[in-house]
């Protein structure tokens, strides 16, 4: 009798999946009702009772309230010109967008703080150039809740793009022609058949937003401090400030988790009643708008929303990287090399730290992609019983910020069996934890997209299910495994929250050196190695996507 | 769990001065420590937890390794910072650090009670360290110091409006234009407030948060703040950056309040489970030899408790200048309240 490995992987994968979510975060629960005498709910009761607890939650779900809402007014008028219209320059939006997707919330903090510094930040200081103000007039104050708002929206609006983006492009226009043959003026057809149509991707976009800047760290750690308020995320660090408090940390994590799962259950539920099967397969063709002159404006506005993204944020490093004291105009006599010398002479830290991120960004891309290839195959065609649980455990990790599942994981890493801490296996395995969920809904949406049929024809022909999986699903899903494998790598290059727990000198990561450097306010410094860290990042995502197999998939898909 | 364990040492670390107080252990010459620099070369490696600018700790590794060939792996983060990861580390038994530097003297204490302070009794600090400058026992000595006085950036205030003491930090006109380090991430800092609210009370703390101050983390941070422009006065940072920037050309002044100016001691310690032994002892003595002792003062900016040391002409010499005296034991007693305290005053 020939073995089926196919069962054992897939057990396997399963096994996988269960440690690397249910050790943390059962250590967070257990640990949140622990107390000096065992069982207690104190630190629940603190919780709710604490003015110093409550406040930041308040601000945090606030301030991501309206980060949702801000990236949906963006997105989808982003979208609707970058898919639909015949606006210039539509494929350089769309890079740029992508240039934000990348850049970590900490760096665009930091060069937020150049731009939008009450006092010295360039747009403060042009502002009082141009219309004559006083030193004491700040009209633009990163250090404030609206400050974080603002760059958590810039950083985060991508998310909703990509979502609203890619459902607008595959709405097939016999729809919104039938809409227009029965007399309904365009934006009449808008309104009543494409934006339906899209509120399911709307609602994923602002869900997605609101989740990512409720867990963000990196931003919150860089802006909150010199404004004297605090996120979530921040208090919850602040807590493993000598006396640590994990016990409170982990009780102050649980609201977040079960807001985060009441919400995707809740999205589940909307979607659920409704069929969306738009995937019309080849040949739909789609409509496209002719702007005319409005176009200009069309450009214009997408220009507006990137200009604040990446122009002025880049250029602010760049000029950080390269002049004396930041921010200052370059001039001949305030340029300087000493910060990129010290970057890659004198700082230490520099070469270990860029080869740690390499190997975890690489391992955790590869590694998280076939897991989450497996997980989402098995759950797509509830190939095992029990496929729920798989895809709830799958999902989970989105719902803890990652400071917090970084505690758990510390938690669950630093005792017999599994002592990890002090090597890259602990970091490794949190960056996959915590990137993985986003592969998996990639990729498990692209192997909902391709119909069974194909599979049943193979296992009907005597393959193993893993042999179909290889030589029938993965091949048609190349280009979704790419993209998918992009989102971690992404992810696990500027991941944060989770790596400041959890590092050792010998383990340091890029974003690690960076957030210490920024916590002593060597800005030059900081803007050299932010940039680095986008070009290592853009360098390999320009590899990933010319991979031979992956071109060759490119070409099918637009044939 | 953790925290328990952390204030057991804390009362232990108490009790350990006490009785240090009362036995004086005077070592006898022949037990100075002698480094065996074969060994340490074999090894190549030292591990180095500092809180001090990372600038400093950068040139400081340069030196070492041009003269012994040794590579110094530099970890530089804030005091409590440092110490918050060494009792991580420590508690889950694992052994990264070899020699540590924090400016909050308090911290030794724990470390040493704790029992994880390597003995290293070297002649130069039997010499030159004046006796309330090191442990007895020799399991740690002041490294550096510091003071944290009034500074301001000369562009954006005129001498004759400067802050001349304490008290005038809190006057109205300085609301929202004050930059201040963060004690419960700045060792040096937490020593700062500590000997500011000895000296006026909690109510100083108190009134101070409602000025609006720019809150950042590091101590050696308000100095840049102030040299960018971004804020005019600094209620709370280090001295020894203020002097890097007033060299590299910044119009910082420093200004020494008649009331008392904050006086931190930054010792340094060997650990006992060393991964480096060797290469962690020499460069120890290495950090405490003269040469490395003037560096520090002419390059980093810091005071120095050795005996013997030139000072540049341009500083103010320490013996001039009110100090108010630290006290690692009041420190360590006060910190947890400090930290609830400044939360409340600060907001963070």
């Amino acid at each position: 009798m020939r073995v089926d490995f196919s069962r054992v992987l897939f057990a396997l994968a399963a096994l996988v999946l269960a440690a690397l979510v249910v050790l943390p975060v059962g250590w967070l629960i257990v640990t949140s009702v622990g107390g000096p005498h065992g069982f207690t709910l104190d630190n629940y009761v603190t919780l709710f009772t604490d003015a110093t607890m409550i406040r930041p939650f308040v601000i945090t779900l606030a301030s991501s309230a309206a980060v949702a809402v801000l990236c949906v007014l963006v997105a989808v008028p982003m979208g609707w010109c970058v898919a639909r219209t015949d606006m210039p320059l539509r494929r350089w939006v769309r890079i740029l967008v992508m240039a934000s997707l990348v850049t970590p919330p900490f760096l665009g903090a930091i060069a937020w703080e150049l731009l939008a510094a009450p006092n010295t930040g360039f747009l403060n200081q042009l502002a009082r150039a141009i219309f004559q103000l006083d030193r004491s007039v700040h009209p633009f104050n990163v250090y404030s809740v609206t400050g974080l708002t603002f760059v958590n929206f810039l950083y985060t609006f991508p998310y909703a793009f990509v979502f609203i983006a890619n459902a607008l492009e595959r709405i097939p226009a016999d729809l919104e022609d039938a809409s227009a043959i029965l007399g309904a003026h365009s934006a009449q057809t808008a309104w009543r058949v494409t934006l339906p149509l899209i509120l399911p991707s709307i609602l994923a976009g602002a869900l997605i937003a609101f989740l990512q800047s409720m867990t963000v760290f990196g931003s919150a750690a860089v802006l909150t401090l010199p404004a004297g308020f605090h996120t979530m995320t921040t208090r919850i660090w602040s807590l493993f400030q000598f006396p640590p408090k994990p016990e409170l940390a982990a009780a102050a994590s649980m609201p977040m988790l079960l807001l985060t799962l009441g919400l995707l259950r809740a999205q589940q539920l909307v979607l659920g009643r409704k069929g969306y099967a738009l995937i019309a397969g080849k040949g739909a063709r789609r409509t496209v708008t002719r702007l005319g002159a409005w176009k200009w404006a069309a450009l214009a506005f997408c220009g507006f929303v990137l200009l604040n993204a990446i122009v002025l944020p880049y250029g602010a490093l760049l000029d950080a990287a390269f002049v004396k004291i930041a921010p200052a105009l370059p001039t001949f006599d305030n340029l300087t090399l000493s910060h990129v010398h010290f970057v890659f002479f004198e700082l230490d830290a520099t070469a270990l730290a860029l080869r740690n991120t390499l190997i975890l960004a690489l391992g955790a891309a590869s590694i998280g992609t076939a897991l989450a290839l497996v997980v989402g195959y098995l759950v797509a065609r509830r190939a095992v019983r029990g496929w729920s649980v798989l895809s709830f455990l799958a999902s989970a990790p989105i719902a803890i910020p990652s400071i917090v599942l970084g505690v758990g994981l510390f938690l669950a890493y630093t005792r017999p069996p599994l002592l990890l801490f002090g090597t890259l296996w602990i970091l490794l395995i949190a960056f996959v934890t915590i990137e993985f969920p986003a592969a998996y809904q990639q990729l498990s949406a692209v192997v909902a997209s391709i119909h069974p049929e194909l599979e049943e024809a193979g296992r009907l022909l005597g393959a193993t299910p893993l042999r179909v999986l290889r030589d029938i699903t993965v091949p048609l899903m190349r280009s979704g495994i790419v993209a998918a494998w992009c989102f971690v790598f992404i992810g696990a290059i500027r991941e944060i929250s989770a790596a400041i727990l959890l590092f050792t000198a010998p383990t340091r990561t890029l974003a690690v050196v960076i957030y210490d450097l920024n916590e002593s306010g060597d800005t030059g410094s900081i803007a050299v190695l932010g940039l680095l860290l986008m070009a290592v990042t853009f360098v390999v995502l320009a590899l990933a996507n010319r991979v031979p197999v992956i071109a060759t998939a490119a070409e099918e898909y637009r044939a | 769990m953790f925290r328990n364990r952390l204030q057991l040492a804390g009362c232990a670390a108490a009790a350990v001065i006490v009785l240090a107080t009362a036995t004086p252990a005077r070592v006898s010459p022949a037990a100075f420590e002698r480094v065996d620099l074969a060994k340490a070369k074999a090894e190549g490696l030292v591990v180095f937890y500092t809180s001090v600018d990372v600038s400093v700790a950068e040139r400081l590794a340069r030196d070492f390794q041009a003269k012994y060939g040794i590579k110094v792996q530099v970890e530089r983060t804030g005091s409590e910072r440092v110490f918050q990861r060494i009792g991580q580390e420590m508690g889950s038994n694992l052994h990264v650090v070899d020699v540590a530097n924090t400016s909050d003297a308090a911290n030794f204490l724990v470390w040493k009670n704790s029992g994880w302070l390597a003995n290293v009794n070297l002649e130069e600090i039997e010499r030159y360290w004046p006796p309330q400058f090191r442990d007895r026992d020799a399991t740690f000595a002041t490294w550096r110091a510091t003071l944290s006085p009034i500074a301001y950036n000369s562009s954006l205030v005129k001498q004759s409006d400067a802050p001349a003491t304490w008290a005038d930090l809190l006057q109205p006109r300085w609301k929202g234009k004050l930059v201040k380090a963060h004690p419960a991430y700045s060792g040096s800092e937490m020593t700062a407030d500590y000997e500011l609210m000895k000296a006026f009370g909690w109510t100083y703390l108190q009134k101070l948060g409602d000025q609006k101050v720019m809150q950042v983390q590091s101590s050696t941070e308000p100095p840049k703040v102030l040299s960018r422009g971004e804020q005019p006065v600094m209620a709370g940072g280090n001295e020894y950056v203020v002097f890097q920037l007033q060299s590299q050309g910044s119009p910082l002044v420093l200004v020494y309040p008649p009331e008392g100016t904050p006086f931190e001691t930054s010792p340094a310690a060997v650990f006992k489970e060393a991964p480096h032994p060797n290469a962690a002892r020499l460069f120890y003595q290495y950090l405490f030899s003269r040469e490395t002792q003037q560096m520090l003062v002419d390059f980093g900016g810091l005071r120095s408790v050795r005996a013997g040391l030139r000072e540049p002409s341009n500083r103010v010499p320490i013996t001039r200048i009110r100090l108010f005296r630290d006290d690692p034991q009041g420190v360590l007693r006060t910190s947890d309240e400090m930290k609830t305290r400044y939360a409340q005053y600060f907001g963070t």
